[in-house]
């Protein structure tokens, strides 16, 4: 049972309970059960504040400049019922110089019609660092379509690290489209990681512009599909810059029926930098494999070991 | 040849194919239980093919000849199965696992768990435990490293026959005599090692060594005698391709 799960449904039976890390009230959070607050909690040097649309919400979550936030600032959000639509507006506003960590946790754990909606605007400010841990929960059904969007800005110096990770229960469609713009000496990195069965639908489009001198960039995506799910990965990484430098890394496994597809594209628009990449589909790699199986693993289990390691399980 | 007791490995008149090419041209070998076995070769000469083949690797299949492992011809057997009755290969260039790390990658095929096993494997290929442990045997190992771990793998598993395709290659000459004790201390455990190597002070290790040319085994012998041989045949050929050591009786 997910964070938001236990939230929701210690909510729901009246006991006020809540997992004793929110509750010590040392950390900020955030739980949104649908269109319902349940939680907004705020601890010095962030401001947090969560406002009800008719079917979702509006997050604000500001750091002040030079903030060290200790504690992950926590956002459970999810639906509990199999049916509904969520939409998230959010917007993150990281002062020059802050420092802060996001551990998302997103449930969809009994979704048999269920849309999940986030439209992200991201700032992170001049030396700031922000860094959004997102873990998906889904039920066994795969009613669920997830569709976050997100656009996030680095200041000179600034970093930005993202992991989106999909990869207990059925993803259902899920369609993640990030667009990041880096300011000189900036960074960003997008790691998405994600699991599809039965005909699940994972899409990933995401686009680093690497606009400043020395910015830097990494766009990595691990997929593994199996069934008849179907993953398409677009990773685009543009260095517009003197000396910026960025990198595409794409893995995608393919078993049984599924089908994917990878397009990297690198784009330079100034001599100077220079954007890579790799992408590779297919099956579980054969020395990998072997490797295991040498080691006693029997086969299904060592393609499991494979797929989870490159998961990051 | 014939199949005695003595023998843990019988190779019996091995052909192997690759892309339409005879790589192994009727192998015949013989590995003493509870010995090191040298293996020598130019580059080219079958080596890895050999390797991949005795642990049943795919595309490796043999066009004829036999496999005899400790009494039962495992020719057509999996590489599974070969597995589960002790062989095990350390490949040239190891794999590499995202998200595996170096602790559980150790730990696999042990019948139980066995923490201090894993941390005497890794102690005896020199690295550290507190630092190497947690770290992932992936991208962000050297070569050398990886090969370590790789060895320390193996020593982990107490295999019956291991492979070690050249386990010193990106080993660095001064680390050299831990992979050469290592080794040495698996034998000590009762595993047979087939040692696939160039380096000297590497097969002085062995019991026996062979020299493979041509897809055939041309020697068999003391150690000393198969890597003087091999070294001529190094230097015929530099000289020539046509004049290195060919079969002889």
């Amino acid at each position: 049972m997910s964070h938001f799960e236990a939230i929701v449904r210690a909510h729901e039976e009246g006991k006020g309970r809540v997992p004793r890390f929110i509750e010590s009230g040392r950390v900020a959070a955030i739980v949104v059960n649908c269109n319902k607050v349940i939680k907004a909690q705020t601890v010095p040097g962030i401001q947090v504040s969560v406002d009800p649309l008719p079917d979702g919400v509006r997050i604000l979550a500001a750091v002040a400049p030079g903030a060290k936030i200790k504690e992950p600032v926590h956002i459970c959000i999810g639906v509990m019922a199999p049916e509904g639509i969520q939409r998230i507006q959010a917007q993150f506003e990281i002062g020059a110089g802050a420092e802060v960590d996001f551990t998302a946790c997103c449930s969809f754990p009994n979704a048999e019609h269920v849309q999940h909606f986030m439209e992200g605007t991201i700032h992170v400010g001049p030396g700031a660092t922000m860094r959004y841990h997102e873990t998906h929960h889904h039920g066994r059904k795969g009613g669920i379509d997830v569709v976050p969007t997100s656009h996030i800005t680095v200041d000179e110096g600034g970093r930005y690290i993202s992991d989106f990770n999909l990869s207990k229960g059925r993803a259902g469609k899920v369609e993640l489209t990030y667009l990041v713009d880096v300011a000189a000496n900036g960074l960003a990195e997008l790691h998405a990681r994600g699991m599809g069965y039965g005909d699940d639908q994972l899409i990933v489009h995401e686009t680093i512009r690497l606009n400043g001198e020395n910015a830097r960039g990494l766009a990595k995506a691990r997929i593994a599909v199996r069934d008849r799910a179907h993953s398409e990965v677009y990773g685009t990484t543009e260095g517009n810059a003197p000396f910026a430098r960025g990198h595409v890394d794409c893995v995608e496994i393919v078993q049984d029926e599924a089908t994917a597809s990878a397009v990297p594209v690198v784009k330079v628009t100034d001599h100077r930098a220079q954007v890579t990449h790799e992408a590779s589909i297919g099956t579980v790699d054969k020395r990998e494999l072997e490797t295991l199986m040498a080691h006693r693993i029997g086969e299904q289990e060592a393609v499991d070991i494979i797929v989870r390691g490159m998961l990051g399980e | 040849m014939g199949i005695t007791n003595a023998h843990l490995l019988n190779i019996i008149d091995l052909h192997v194919c690759r892309d339409g090419a005879e790589i192994l041209n009727g192998v015949n070998l013989a590995i003493t239980r509870g010995s090191i076995h040298a293996l020598l070769g130019l580059n080219g000469s079958g080596k890895s093919t050999l390797a991949y083949t005795l642990m049943g690797s795919a595309g490796y299949t043999p066009q004829r000849g036999e496999i005899w492992f400790d009494g039962e011809n495992i020719t057509h057997l999996s590489l599974y199965e070969r597995a589960l009755r002790g062989i095990t290969l350390a490949w040239q260039e190891p794999a590499r696992f995202e998200g595996l790390t170096v602790e559980r990658y150790l730990g696999f095929g042990l019948p139980q768990p066995d923490p201090k096993r894993v941390l005497t494997a890794l102690e005896a290929v020199a690295l550290t435990p507190e630092t190497y442990l947690r770290r992932y045997a992936d991208e962000s190992l050297s070569g050398g490293e990886r090969k370590r771990v790789e060895l320390a793998s193996i020593f982990c598993l107490r295999p019956r026959l291991a492979i070690l395709d050249e386990p010193d290659s990106g080993i660095d000459a001064l680390s050299l005599s831990d992979i050469s004790q290592l080794i040495h201390r698996m034998a000590e455990e009762g595993t047979t090692v087939l040692l696939i190597s160039h380096r000297d002070e590497v097969v002085a290790l062995a019991d026996h060594a062979s020299l493979l040319c041509g897809g055939q085994i041309v020697a068999t012998g003391e150690p000393e005698r198969i890597c003087r041989r091999y070294a001529g045949a190094l230097q015929k050929s530099k000289a020539g391709p046509k004049q290195a050591v060919g079969v002889q009786p």
